[in-house]
């Protein structure tokens, strides 16, 4: 884990982004924190710019205005490898593993940095084949060939070979079964004991509550409501009105 | 005809020689291509310019040459140097287009050929160079002399390759220039500095080209075009082995070389080239997609 | 366009016109033929334009269509007597169209760099088959010939001094400038811009792509195997120097140095390339490498001018 950090403040947030993709004006002033080690969720139908909203913190996308700060510090127009090795960990809507890659070469992309030690490395890979044991008996298979749900999980050990401070997760359960849903569920709160922030969007409302302290509701490109999770219940008028569910 | 007649008056000795020499253009050639395939699978750049690093390291080894005599330490030299500069190109040229349409970097590159081309024309002149083999005589195939030096052609390029290959496969870096060519965005999200990857990769494909050069060099005359002629069919052999594709580009080199080779026996070597764009158009009609690639994407 | 729009472009173009008319009259000879060689490359870049500026597609075939409508050009005014200028355009013209079709149909199914090389590849398919093809086309020698009377056989017919050939081709020029304008403005234009904005839309829509890009390629080869004829004209020789993929390469240059998609731009770029060319020969000598700096000048232009010199006017020339 990272040396403690006496800032004090949110350990991300996000300050009035404005992002468009080409012409389309995507985000209309989104703004957001994340405290340390809290589990923050992001509801909202699809195609409000949750996914968006992610990118911009990854730095894979700038926004036009606005900032994104790290412990404080703004980060908003550093390039995506930089803020992966400051400890944003990101894994992405369709998990995008590298397929022709094997799960260990996999792992490895987010293991090899620099001020790893050997043993440092191995501590993580044993943690993460007992989290999940199916990857370390699929070590050497090409990612591609694992199933949907195994590439979730690999998608999040790789994250996780980040060491990172947060994991900004993106619809995590879509198109999974219910049991990995629960699988996913064990996770988030794995990583919440263990003090890793997490910025958890999703689409699955009741999960959403479940796993969060905290909760946004997004649509159309803004924040509508804020409310920590414990206040909020499924069937709720809110969430009727942003989600329709 | 009968079968005996033609067995008797087919031309063996021709055929199998050119079958060697088949193999090793084939090996340079591939050479030359696998440089090209890594560029362009990596960020989606057709470096025009790639055939002028090919001639670019020939005159840096026929100058390494004169000044030490040491054809080796040409070769070493001239694989660094041209690496080098290859990097320096990406980062110069390439780096302020990235995000551009595709086509801007296929114009600059070869805006950097044309550069290089008359340079070389300029500081060298016209006056094609030869330098010698390093390793001169022959050894007997059956009745048949073939010189050692193209056998040793052939295996350095072949080790060149099969070394990148373990590189990309086993090394630690070698697993960046995976990710990346897979899948960019996410090998930025995974900490991976993408843009040193591309410049690294290109430097690499440089260094291949210039290297396939210096080796060359002895069999032909270095000038200024020579260039021209390999750009033309590294660029048939990556589309025929399927662009992107490290090991369709080898295969593909050694099968158009081989056939040109055979080729030559009938008609004139340049009218043999001829071959390269038959195959060429053939893979278009058919196999657009490359024509050792397993399966159509 | 707006009125006063019109009252600009055609006062503009009727000033240029003019200017390039008299200039037989006001120019040195060898300047003259310099003027008329920049109108012929520059229409030759507008044939290009077609394709990378208005339908988004590099094409480094342009050397096939012009060097097979400067060698069509040649057979007629070889192998017919007496030499008959409109026979020449003929089949100049046909010869550069049988060209475009055979390069459209593989190569168009193509996006882009693909594309790009597989017209190259073409460019140089042909220089191979007319270097070596010594007893028809003259092999690396190339083809001489007279330049024809100029008229219409038969009837009436003046001969071709360099005045006439200017006015010639300041005619064909201009003319070919004011039809392929007509044509990038029409519907048929709109769906090749509309290609190059966004070409998965264009087919979503409803739009044969294909069709429209070989469709492209043949109007595009076609002008540029007139400017073959032109060229043929002026030099009365036909060399396979012409046909290699480099002159599609230096045909590039002009229009990105220029600026794409205006039509005009092409013509400035060559002419400031060629400006450049002839200076520079002048300062530093024949055998000063002209090569190395242009080359600088037109990376820099990518970089840091994509739209090229007359790009600000694009907008404003497409209205």
């Amino acid at each position: 884990m990272s040396a403690p950090d006496t800032s004090g403040g949110p350990l991300v947030a996000v300050d009035g982004l404005h992002t468009y993709y080409g012409k389309s004006h995507i985000l209309h002033g989104v703004s957001l924190t994340v405290g340390r080690g809290e589990v923050v969720g992001l509801l909202g139908r699809n195609g409000v710019g949750k996914s968006t909203t992610l990118k911009t913190i990854m730095g894979l996308v700038y926004p036009r205005q606005g900032r994104v700060l790290l412990e404080g510090r703004p980060v908003t127009a550093m390039p995506a490898h930089k803020l992966a090795k400051l400890g944003i960990g990101y894994v992405p809507e369709d998990r995008r593993i590298f397929r022709l890659l094997t799960v260990m070469e996999n792992l490895r992309t987010g293991l090899d940095r620099p001020g790893v030690t050997e043993a440092r490395k191995r501590e993580l890979l044993d943690k993460v084949f007992a989290y999940f044991p199916v990857l370390g008996e699929r070590q050497n298979q090409a990612g591609g060939t694992l199933s949907g749900g195994e590439q979730q999980m690999l998608a999040i050990a790789r994250a996780m070979m980040l060491e990172p401070k947060i994991v900004l997760l993106d619809e995590p359960t879509e198109g999974l079964m219910p049991r990995m849903v629960t699988q996913i569920h064990q996770i988030i709160d794995a990583l919440h004991r263990e003090g890793v922030a997490i910025l958890l969007v999703e689409q699955n409302v009741p999960l959403t509550l479940e796993a969060s302290q905290r909760v946004y509701i997004m649509e159309k490109g803004a924040i509508r409501h804020h409310a920590p999770a414990a206040e909020l219940k499924v069937g709720d008028a809110v969430i009727k009105q942003y989600l329709g569910v | 005809m009968s079968v005996f007649s033609f067995v008797q008056n087919f031309p063996w000795e021709l055929f199998l020689i050119q079958t060697l020499n088949g193999v090793v253009t084939g090996m340079i050639l591939a050479l030359i291509a696998s440089g090209l395939t890594l560029i362009f699978g990596i960020m989606d750049v057709v470096n025009f310019a790639h055939g002028e690093l090919f001639m670019l390291g020939a005159y840096v080894g026929v100058v390494v040459l004169a000044g030490s005599g040491s054809f080796w330490l040409a070769l070493i030299l001239a694989t660094a140097l041209v690496g080098i500069f290859g990097a320096a190109m990406q980062i110069v040229t390439l780096r302020p287009l990235i995000g551009r349409d595709p086509l801007t970097t296929i114009l600059a590159t070869f805006g950097v050929s044309l550069i290089l081309q008359n340079y070389a024309l300029w500081q060298f002149g016209p006056v094609a160079r030869k330098i010698s083999e390093p390793i001169t005589g022959q050894f007997s195939l059956f009745y048949l002399e073939y010189p050692y030096y193209r056998l040793l052609i052939a295996g350095l390029s072949a080790a060149i390759i099969g070394g990148f290959w373990l590189f990309l496969k086993y090394g630690k870096y070698g697993i960046w220039i995976r990710a990346t060519t897979q899948d960019r965005v996410m090998a930025q999200a995974m900490g991976i500095p993408v843009p040193w990857v591309h410049t690294a990769a290109f430097a690499i494909g440089a260094a291949m080209a210039a290297a396939s050069g210096v080796l060359f060099a002895p069999l032909v005359a270095v000038n200024h075009t020579m260039g021209l002629n390999w750009v033309l069919k590294a660029f048939i052999v990556v589309v025929v082995g399927g662009m992107g594709s490290l090991g369709g580009s080898i295969a593909a080199a050694i099968f158009v070389s081989l056939l040109e080779a055979y080729a030559s026996i009938w008609v004139s070597p340049s009218q043999a080239v001829i071959v390269s764009f038959v195959v060429l158009i053939f893979t278009l009609l058919f196999r657009p997609t490359g024509l050792f690639v397993p399966t159509p994407k | 366009m707006s009125k006063r729009d019109k009252i600009l472009f055609w006062g503009g173009f009727g000033v240029i016109f003019a200017l390039l008319f008299v200039s037989p009259f006001v120019l040195p000879p060898f300047w003259q033929r310099f003027l008329t060689e920049i109108l012929i490359w520059g229409l030759l870049a507008m044939s290009s334009d077609i394709l990378i500026g208005y339908t988004g597609m590099v094409s480094f075939g342009h050397s096939a269509f012009f060097g097979l409508g400067m060698y069509g050009a040649a057979a007629a005014l070889l192998m017919v007597r007496p030499a008959n200028l409109l026979l020449a355009l003929a089949c100049g013209l046909i010869a550069a169209a049988a060209v475009a079709a055979v390069v459209a149909y593989f190569s168009t199914r193509l996006r882009d760099i693909y594309f790009a090389i597989t017209t190259l590849i073409f460019s140089q398919i042909f220089y191979v088959f007319i270097f070596t093809s010594t007893e028809i086309t003259g092999g690396e020698n190339g083809l001489a010939f007279r330049r024809p009377e100029f008229g219409i056989p038969g009837l009436w017919s003046v001969p071709f001094t360099n005045e006439m050939l200017h006015w010639f081709v300041l005619a064909v020029v201009a003319g070919s400038y004011l039809i392929l304008r007509r044509i990038m403005h029409s519907p048929f234009g709109m769906v090749l811009q509309s290609i190059r904005e966004n070409e998965p839309r264009t087919r979503a829509i409803g739009y044969a792509v294909e069709r429209y890009k070989i469709a492209a390629v043949m109007l595009s080869g076609l002008f540029a195997g007139l400017a073959g004829v032109l060229y043929a004209l002026q030099n009365k020789f036909a060399a396979p120097d012409f046909v290699f993929f480099l002159i599609s390469g230096e045909t590039i240059i002009y229009n990105v140095m220029g600026g794409i998609g205006t039509l005009v731009g092409p013509v400035v770029g060559a002419a400031a390339f060629l400006l450049l060319r002839e200076f520079m020969g002048r300062l530093f000598g024949d055998t000063f490498p002209y090569l190395i700096p242009l080359g600088f000048i037109f990376i820099a232009i990518i970089i840091f001018l994509p739209q090229g010199l007359l790009g600000f006017m694009r907008r404003w020339l497409n209205k």
